[in-house]
C-alpha cells in the first residue's frame, strides 16, 4: 500500500479522483501542488525496480526506474502542471479529473516494468482520454471520441493477445527488447504502433484530438502517442521497418496538414509528423538517435503544448477554429501570438530554440549511420515542417487579412502557463545541456556548429521564401480531405448495411420456402401452431439429422 | 448428523420449501422463506466446496440404498464449484426479487413465482449434484418444467408464447437426455455414472454408445442453447418477467454446460469422447459460430434484454470454445468464463430490471438520455457493459485473458482473431446503448422517468454486490481461477 503512495503515477490517477471534491481557490492549488509532488516522487526514486504487486499469477514490477523512464516521467509531470494551470480557471472538474487520470495512467505506463502492468494502464490510458475527449459535450466529439474508443480499445485487444502469445513463448512478462520472430511480437508491435499514429490506422488521431475542449487538446497532445514513442525505444529499438513508418509518417503528416483548414487539425497533423521523425529515430537505433528521439520527445510535448494553448486561447476567446475566419489577431492578442511564434519557431528546429537541439540529433544519426535517403528526406521533412506548423498557423491565425475579430489576451492563469512553456523553449534551445544530462546515453553532440546553423537557416529560409511565394495556393477553403478513416467512416458501415440488407432477404426467403415447399413436401398438413415455432423447430430436427448421419458415416 | 447430510439437504430444502410456499400464500412470507431457503443452500454449498478442498470427494447415498443399485449424490471440486456459483446468483437474486416481481407479475400469482423459482433452483441443484444418470434427468425435468411455468408468468401476453417455444424445445432436448440415458442403460447395466464409466471402459464401442453420446450432445446442446440450438433463448429471455430471466440467464445454460463436461470428462472419459475424430472440431466450429453470430446479432437489437440474450449466446461459445481446445488451460477457461459470466450476466440484467421498474421499457431507442434521470443505474450497467467488454480490471478481462492465453497454448491463433472480431462487437453493441442512454438528448424519450416510485432499495442492493464482485473477480481471483485450474488438472490427469 505504501507504494502507491510512492507510485507517482497512481498518485496522480488518485488525485485525479478527488479534484470534483475542491472548487475554486482550492481546485487551482491542488491541481498545481500535486504534479510538483510527483515530480518531486519521480526525481527522488532510485533507479532499479520496486513495488512488486501479484496479479493473473505473475508478479507485476509497477516500478522500472531508469533515466529513459525519469526524463519522460519528468515531462509528463511537468505538462501536467502547466495544462492543468492552463484551464484551472475555465475547464470543468470532470475534465480536469478525467485529464488527471490520464496523466496518471500514462506516467505508470512510463513506470511499468512489465508486460501485464503495462497493458492495464495503457487500456486505462484509452478510457481516460475517450472520456476527456467527450468532455466537449457535443454530438461532433460524441461521434469521434466513440470512433477514437473502438479503435484503441481494438488496438489494446491485439496488445493483449500478443502480450499473452509473448509471455506463453517467452514464459516471462519482463518488458525488455523485443525481436520481430514471432506473431506476438508483431502483434505488440501493431498495439504500440496504432497509439503512436502510425498507418494505416492514424487518422483517429486527427479525427478525434480536435474535437475536444480548447484545453482538453493540450492533454491529449501530449501523452497517447509518447508512451508509444517510449514504449516502441523501449521494445523495439533498431528495428527497420520503423525508419520506414516514420519515413511515411512525417510526410503523411506534412501533406495532410498542408491541406487542412482547421488550425488545431493541422496541429494534430503536425503531431503525427513530428513522431514519425521519434519513429524514424528509433528505427535507426544507434544510441545518438535514441538520445535524440528521447530529446525530441521532451521538446516535442513542451512546444506542441505551447503551440495548443496558443490555438486553444484563441478558440477559447472567439469560438472559431478555421483558419479561412481567422487573422489578424496579433493586434489584439499579442502575448499569445509571441508564444504561439516561440512554439512555431521551436517545431521548426530554428536556432536558439529547443527543436533545433533535439531534432538535428536524429539527422546527425543518420549520418552517422551512412543512410543518406533517411537524412536526405529527413531534411526535406524539415523544410515541410516549416511550411505547416513553423509558418502556416501563425501566419493565417495571426497575420494574413485582417479578420475584424478583436478579442483581448485569455485570462492571467492562460497567459502564465504559455509564457512559461515559451520559456522552457528558448531556455533548452540556448542551454541544450540541461536536457543532454538527463538523456539516457552520455551525449557527445555538439548542435551549435557554423555549418549546422548555417545549413538550417538557409533551409528555413528559403522554405519561407517558397511558402510567400505560393501564398494564393496555401489559401485554404472550407474543405474536407479524405484519409484513410473513409474506410471505417462511409465504406464499412454502407458495406455492412448492404450486407445486412441482403442477409435478411436471404432469411425471408428461406423461411418462405421452408413454409411453403418443404413443409408441405415433408408433413401434407397443415400446421396450426404459429409458422416461425414450426420452422424452428423443423431446422432443429434437419440439423439433428445432418449430425446423425455425420456420426454414423464416421 | 447435519453436516454429514448436507448434501442432500442441498436439495431438499429448496424442494421442501416450495410446496410450503403455495400453503403460505403471503407475499411478504413467502419471499422471506424464498430468501432464508437460497441463504442457507449458499451456505451449504460453502460448506461443501471447504471440505471438497481438504477431503475431494463426498459420496453420499441417499436412504441408505449403497451406489451403484441406490441414488448417489458425489461431490467432487467441480460440483462445488458450480453449487457455489449457482446458489449464489439465486440468493442475490431472490433478495432483489421483492420490488421487480411486484411490478412485472400480477399480485395474485406472486407466491407460484417464488414456488416455481424455489423448484428451479432445486432442480439446477440436483442436476448439479446427482451422481445417477437416470436422476439427473429427473432434476433436469424438474429444472425445465419449472421454467417453462416461471416464464409464462409475466403479463406481457408473448411470454407465454415464449414459453411454449422453450417447452417444445425443452421437451425434444430432454426426450434425446432421456433416449440417451436409456441406450446407455441397455449396454452396461448400471445407471449410476461412475459405475457406468467403468463399465464403458471395459465394453467394446458400439453404434449404440455412440449414438448415446450423439443423442446426449444434441440434448444438452437444446438445453444449454449452444448454438446453432439456441433458438429458444432470445424469446425466452426476452419476454419473461426481467428477475425470471435474471435469473435464467445466470444459472440454466451454465448447468447445462457442467453437465456437458461431467459427461465428457467423468462418464465417457474425455479419451473417448474426442476419440470420435472430429468432435472436438465440431465444437470448435459451433464455437466460432456461437461467438461471431451471437455478437453481430446483438448489434442489431433494440430491446435490451433481447441484446443480452444473443450476448449470452456468443459467451456460451466463448465456454464451448474452451471446452473444445482439450487441455487444462482451456478447460479451466472454460469454467473461469462460467463462473465469471454468470455473475456479470446476472448485474446486466438486474440493471435491466431497475431500468423496467423505473421506465417500463427497455427500448433502447425510448431510453435516450436515461443516464442524466438516473446516472446510479447506469454507472452499475455501464461497469458491467465494460466487463463484458473485457476492459482490465474486471472479471470480464480474466475470462477473455485465460480463453487467449489457452487458445495460444493450444496452438490456435485462428481463435485469438475470432475473440478480438467478437470484442469489437461488443464494443459496438455495448456502444449503441451507452450513446442512446448518455449522448441522446431527453427530449426523443416518449417514456417519462416516474419520480415518484419508491426506491426499490434491495434491488439496487443486489444490483451493488453484483457490480463489486464483478469488480472484486476481476483483481483478486483465487476463487475464480485457481479453484477452476485445480479442478481442471483433476480432470484430465484422472
Amino acid at each position: 500500500m505504501i507504494c502507491s503512495f510512492l507510485h507517482p503515477g497512481l498518485l496522480l490517477i488518485f488525485s485525479g479522483l478527488l479534484i470534483p471534491f475542491f472548487s475554486g481557490f482550492r481546485r487551482t492549488l491542488f491541481i498545481c501542488i500535486i504534479p510538483l509532488i510527483s515530480l518531486f516522487i519521480v526525481w527522488n526514486l532510485s533507479f532499479g525496480s520496486s513495488c512488486t504487486v501479484s496479479y493473473l499469477g505473475y508478479e507485476l514490477i509497477l516500478i522500472n526506474f531508469d533515466s529513459l523512464s525519469r526524463l519522460f516521467a519528468t515531462v509528463f509531470c511537468i505538462t501536467v502542471l502547466v495544462a492543468g494551470f492552463f484551464c484551472c480557471k475555465q475547464a470543468k472538474s470532470t475534465e480536469l479529473a478525467t485529464a488527471f487520470v490520464y496523466a496518471g495512467a500514462a506516467t505508470s505506463v512510463i513506470l511499468a516494468g512489465d508486460l501485464i502492468s503495462l497493458f492495464l494502464f495503457w487500456e486505462l490510458m484509452a478510457l481516460a482520454s475517450t472520456l476527456l475527449i467527450w468532455s466537449s459535450q457535443n454530438n461532433n466529439s460524441y461521434q469521434a471520441g466513440m470512433r477514437y474508443i473502438s479503435i484503441h480499445l481494438l488496438g489494446g485487444v491485439i496488445l493483449m493477445c500478443g502480450i499473452v502469445g509473448h509471455a506463453h513463448e517467452t514464459n516471462s512478462i519482463a518488458f525488455t527488447q523485443m525481436q520481430l520472430n514471432s506473431i506476438s511480437t508483431w502483434l505488440i508491435l501493431f498495439g504500440f504502433l496504432l497509439n503512436a499514429g502510425a498507418p494505416p490506422l492514424s487518422a483517429w488521431l486527427a479525427d478525434a484530438y480536435p474535437e475536444t475542449s480548447f484545453s482538453g487538446m493540450v492533454f491529449l497532445s501530449a501523452f497517447t502517442t509518447k508512451t508509444a514513442v517510449y514504449v516502441l525505444m523501449r521494445g523495439f529499438p533498431g528495428t527497420d521497418l520503423l525508419i520506414y513508418i516514420g519515413l511515411f509518417m512525417i510526410f503523411y503528416g506534412i501533406i495532410y496538414a498542408l491541406l487542412e483548414n482547421d488550425m488545431r487539425r493541422i496541429l494534430a497533423y503536425s503531431i503525427i509528423n513530428q513522431v514519425g521523425f521519434m519513429v524514424c529515430g528509433i528505427g535507426i537505433g544507434t544510441e545518438m538517435a535514441l538520445n535524440g528521439t528521447a530529446a525530441h520527445a521532451f521538446t516535442h510535448i513542451v512546444y506542441k503544448a505551447l503551440l495548443l494553448m496558443s490555438a486553444g486561447s484563441v478558440l477559447y476567446m472567439t469560438g472559431k477554429r478555421k483558419c479561412s475566419e481567422l487573422g489578424g489577431l496579433i493586434q489584439s492578442m499579442p502575448i499569445t501570438a509571441v508564444c504561439g511564434i516561440i512554439g512555431a519557431l521551436s517545431i521548426s528546429a530554428f536556432p536558439l530554440t529547443s527543436g533545433f537541439v533535439s531534432k538535428s540529433m536524429i539527422s546527425q544519426a543518420s549520418v552517422d549511420e551512412h543512410l543518406l535517403w533517411v537524412w536526405l528526406l529527413l531534411q526535406a521533412a524539415s523544410a515541410g515542417v516549416f511550411l505547416h506548423a513553423g509558418i502556416k498557423f501563425p501566419w493565417f491565425v495571426f497575420f494574413q487579412k485582417d479578420s475584424g475579430l478583436r478579442p483581448s489576451d485569455p485570462p492571467k492563469n492562460m497567459q502564465v502557463s504559455m509564457i512559461f512553456f515559451a520559456m522552457i523553449c528558448i531556455l533548452i534551445g540556448i542551454f541544450p545541456n540541461i536536457l543532454y544530462s538527463m538523456l539516457p546515453y552520455p551525449v557527445f553532440y555538439q548542435p551549435f556548429t557554423s555549418a549546422h546553423i548555417i545549413s538550417q537557416l538557409q533551409l528555413l529560409l528559403f522554405s519561407g521564401l517558397a511558402f510567400f511565394v505560393m501564398l494564393p495556393l496555401m489559401k485554404r477553403t472550407l474543405t474536407i480531405s479524405l484519409d484513410f478513416d473513409w474506410f471505417y467512416r462511409c465504406l464499412i458501415p454502407k458495406l455492412s448495411s448492404i450486407i445486412f440488407n441482403y442477409l435478411s432477404k436471404v432469411d425471408i426467403a428461406i423461411k418462405e420456402a421452408l413454409r411453403n415447399k418443404i413443409v408441405f413436401i415433408f408433413y401434407r398438413i397443415k400446421i396450426n401452431y404459429h409458422l416461425s415455432l414450426s420452422n424452428s423447430i423443423l431446422i432443429v430436427m434437419i440439423l439433428f439429422s445432418v449430425l446423425l448421419f455425420y456420426y454414423f458415416i464416421n | 448428523m447435519i453436516s454429514s447430510n448436507l448434501p442432500a439437504l442441498q436439495v431438499v430444502l429448496p424442494l421442501l420449501a416450495a410446496p410450503l410456499c403455495i400453503i403460505l400464500h403471503n407475499r411478504k412470507l413467502t419471499w422471506i422463506l424464498t430468501i432464508t431457503t437460497c441463504i442457507t443452500c449458499f451456505v451449504i454449498s460453502c460448506s461443501l466446496l471447504n471440505r471438497v478442498l481438504i477431503e475431494n470427494t463426498i459420496t453420499y447415498s441417499m436412504g441408505g440404498w449403497l451406489a451403484p443399485w441406490g441414488i448417489e449424490y458425489y461431490i467432487d471440486k467441480l460440483t462445488a464449484y458450480m453449487l457455489l456459483i449457482i446458489s449464489a446468483v439465486a440468493t442475490l437474486v431472490s433478495i432483489g426479487a421483492k420490488e421487480s416481481i411486484e411490478n412485472e407479475i400480477a399480485s395474485d400469482r406472486i407466491y407460484l413465482f417464488y414456488t416455481t423459482f424455489l423448484l428451479n433452483l432445486t432442480g439446477l441443484l440436483g442436476v448439479i449434484i446427482t451422481g445417477d444418470a437416470f436422476n439427473l434427468f429427473v432434476f433436469i425435468e424438474i429444472a425445465s418444467l419449472s421454467s417453462y411455468a416461471i416464464i409464462s408468468l409475466g403479463k406481457d401476453k408473448r411470454s407465454l408464447y415464449s414459453a411454449f417455444k422453450y417447452l417444445i424445445f425443452g421437451t425434444i432436448g430432454a426426450s434425446f437426455i432421456l433416449i440417451s440415458v436409456g441406450l446407455l442403460y441397455a449396454v452396461t447395466g448400471t445407471l449410476n455414472i461412475s459405475d457406468l464409466s467403468q463399465q464403458l471402459a471395459h465394453t467394446e464401442n458400439s453404434a449404440t454408445i455412440t449414438t448415446a453420446f450423439v443423442f446426449f450432445i444434441i440434448g444438452i446442446g437444446i438445453k444449454a442453447a449452444i448454438f446453432p440450438l439456441h433458438l429458444w433463448l432470445p424469446d425466452a429471455y426476452t419476454h419473461s418477467p426481467s428477475i425470471v430471466s435474471t435469473f435464467l440467464a445466470g444459472t440454466t445454460t451454465k448447468v447445462f454446460i457442467y453437465v456437458l463436461i461431467r459427461f465428457i470428462y467423468s462418464l465417457y472419459g474425455y479419451e473417448y469422447s474426442f476419440y470420435l475424430e472430429s468432435f472436438n472440431y465440431l465444437l470448435m466450429i459451433v464455437a466460432c459460430g456461437a461467438i461471431v453470430y451471437g455478437s453481430i446479432l446483438a448489434i442489431k437489437q433494440d430491446s435490451i434484454k433481447r441484446l443480452l440474450a444473443y450476448s449470452s449466446i456468443s459467451q456460451i461459445g466463448y465456454m464451448i470454445l474452451g471446452l473444445a481446445l482439450i487441455t487444462e488451460l482451456g478447460l479451466a477457461a472454460c469454467l473461469t468464463n462460467m463462473f465469471n459470466h454468470a455473475f456479470i450476466k446476472t448485474g446486466l440484467f438486474l440493471a435491466v430490471a431497475v431500468i423496467i421498474y423505473y421506465y417500463q421499457s427497455d427500448s433502447i431507442k425510448q431510453l435516450s438520455g436515461m443516464a442524466k434521470t438516473s446516472p446510479l443505474i447506469f454507472i452499475l450497467f455501464l461497469i458491467s457493459g465494460l466487463s463484458i467488454i473485457g476492459v482490465p480490471l474486471t472479471s470480464g478481462f480474466i475470462s477473455k485473458w485465460y480463453l487467449i492465453k489457452a487458445s495460444i497454448d493450444a496452438g490456435y491463433w485462428f481463435f485469438v482473431l475470432v475473440i478480438v472480431f467478437s470484442s469489437v462487437l461488443a464494443i459496438i453493441y455495448i456502444g449503441r446503448i451507452i450513446e442512446s442512454a448518455y449522448f441522446k438528448s431527453e427530449e426523443n424519450r416518449i417514456l417519462i422517468y416516474d419520480e415518484n416510485r419508491k426506491t426499490p432499495y434491495l434491488l439496487f442492493f443486489s444490483l451493488l454486490i453484483f457490480t463489486f464482485i464483478n469488480i472484486y473477480f476481476g483483481i483478486e481471483t483465487t476463487l475464480n481461477v485457481d479453484i477452476a485450474m485445480q479442478i481442471s488438472s483433476d480432470l484430465i490427469n484422472k
